[in-house]
């Protein structure tokens, strides 16, 4: 766990927008820029994907960043690299301490397989990915496996992976610098089968400063 | 069982091939050391694919072992892992990209012929682009042969183990779809040789799964994924 703080003030910031619990975002980071995701209630986890804004085919690599870093767990100093290994964006900033990259994002279809049938109908982060992807030409072939921010997915030396209780708080936050113009697109989560939100899915702020 | 197809996959190649539902793909080290970067999609559907962080958080797993089930974006079983001499077959590091491939020089075909240096990457889109399929059909894969182990300290630190499979390890998938296999053996992206190995792969015909099949009866996950391949099919 590194854990360390920014001094950004949020009076600056350019962008400022709390994104309801199950709701999403689309937004892009020019170059150089900072953006910060702020968990107001604790517990809450931030599906994101990024993009190149030139390119959405040169799309965030969880597989490729985790061999990479030779780490599983993103912190600061991660660096985010595409599937074309090109550095997206680096975490600058964390006062959680790690994050998930490996447990993707919930889906409709996922839920039924893990939860059972009577999950079919329930809001999952894949509809708000596809939702808020599609104008910019995201769609199911462009969703590549996502960050996972303030969520808790502990792997063990015997190859066991489960979804643990939060090391998230309330105001806990994390901080990206764009190392190129990049697309974010973000659903807070709507999972209410486990404890990644804390059995109760809440708002996130989004902070933004794009010059500093 | 009847061995339909066979076909030696040289190392350091791609290969793509077509499976039934039902049917059985063995794969079998011809070398130490083998990786086989390995993709799975939907034959009959145009994005479905293998989604490696689903399969992983269904079946509480960060490793591909038998007898659990290799999961589509779509909540389906793709294929049933029934068998395999390794317990571990690495899903946390995809597939080697060219940056990898140069650590070891410069090479091109007309430098060393056929036995060029080329990443998974380049493999498995040459083997997409003859299925209509490019680039953002790359998803995570199974390595199979490969072992990443994992640390449990603050980090999660991975380290490569080297020639985790031996000759003749093998690994079985009964197909719960039509299936398009993509696959690379190109060597895992943590190795630090250019050692490519070649990996036989077989298409058989096998028996229907019994009442107590071990993937249906692995976890009530496995069993919804498997039950919902079964809907596609009817």
């Amino acid at each position: 766990m590194t854990v360390t703080e920014s001094r950004l003030d949020p009076a600056t910031a350019v962008l400022d927008t709390v994104v309801a619990a199950g709701d999403g975002f689309l937004g892009t980071i020019p170059a150089g820029g900072t953006f910060r995701i702020v968990d107001l209630h604790g517990n809450q986890a931030v599906d994101t994907l990024v993009y190149d804004a030139a390119d959405v085919t040169n799309r965030y690599s969880a597989f490729d960043t985790v061999r990479e870093q030779g780490a599983l767990y993103l912190t600061t100093g991660s660096r985010l690299l595409s599937v074309r290994l090109d550095l997206l964006a680096t975490i600058t900033d964390d006062t959680c301490g790690r994050h998930d990259t490996l447990g993707g994002a919930c889906a409709q279809e996922s839920n039924v397989v893990r939860y059972g049938e009577h999950t079919r109908h329930q809001h999952a982060c894949r509809e708000t990915f596809l939702r808020y992807g599609a104008p910019v030409g995201i769609g199911a072939r462009q969703l590549g496996h996502n960050i996972n921010f303030f969520m808790n997915v502990p792997v063990t030396v015997d190859g066991g992976l489960t979804f643990a209780d939060g090391v998230s708080a309330p105001g806990k936050h994390v901080q990206l610098r764009a190392e190129r113009a990049v697309l974010v697109l973000i659903s807070n989560c709507p999972q209410i089968n486990n404890p990644c939100n804390g059995w109760d899915p809440t708002a996130v702020r989004l902070l933004g400063w794009w010059s500093s | 069982m009847t061995v339909l197809l066979s076909h030696d996959v040289p190392g350091g190649a791609a290969w793509s091939v077509l499976v039934r539902a039902g049917r059985e793909v063995r794969l079998t080290a011809l070398g130490l050391g083998a990786n086989c970067s390995t993709l799975l999609f939907a034959a009959h559907h145009p994005v479905d694919r293998l989604n490696v962080p689903d399969t992983m958080k269904a079946q509480h797993t960060a490793r591909v072992r038998a007898p659990m089930v290799l999961m589509s974006d779509r909540g389906l079983a793709l294929c049933s892992v029934t068998g395999s001499s390794l317990e571990w077959h690495d899903v946390l590091c995809g597939h080697s990209v060219d940056a990898h491939v140069a650590r070891f020089g410069p090479s091109s075909y007309q430098r060393d012929g056929n036995a060029w240096r080329r990443s998974a990457r380049a493999g498995l889109l040459a083997e997409l682009r003859k299925h209509g399929r490019g680039p953002a059909d790359l998803h995570g894969c199974v390595n199979f042969f490969a072992k990443v182990a994992t640390a449990e300290d603050p980090a999660g630190t991975l380290a490569f183990v080297a020639d985790h499979a031996v000759t003749d390890d093998w690994v079985t998938l009964r197909a719960e779809l039509d299936l398009l296999v993509v696959l690379s053996t190109a060597p895992h992206p943590l190795d630090p040789r250019w050692a490519p190995r070649a990996v036989r792969v077989e298409v058989c015909t096998v028996a229907e799964p019994a009442a107590d099949d071990p993937s249906w009866t692995f976890r009530p996950e496995s069993e919804r994924a498997l039950l919902l391949a079964r809907e596609v099919l009817a």
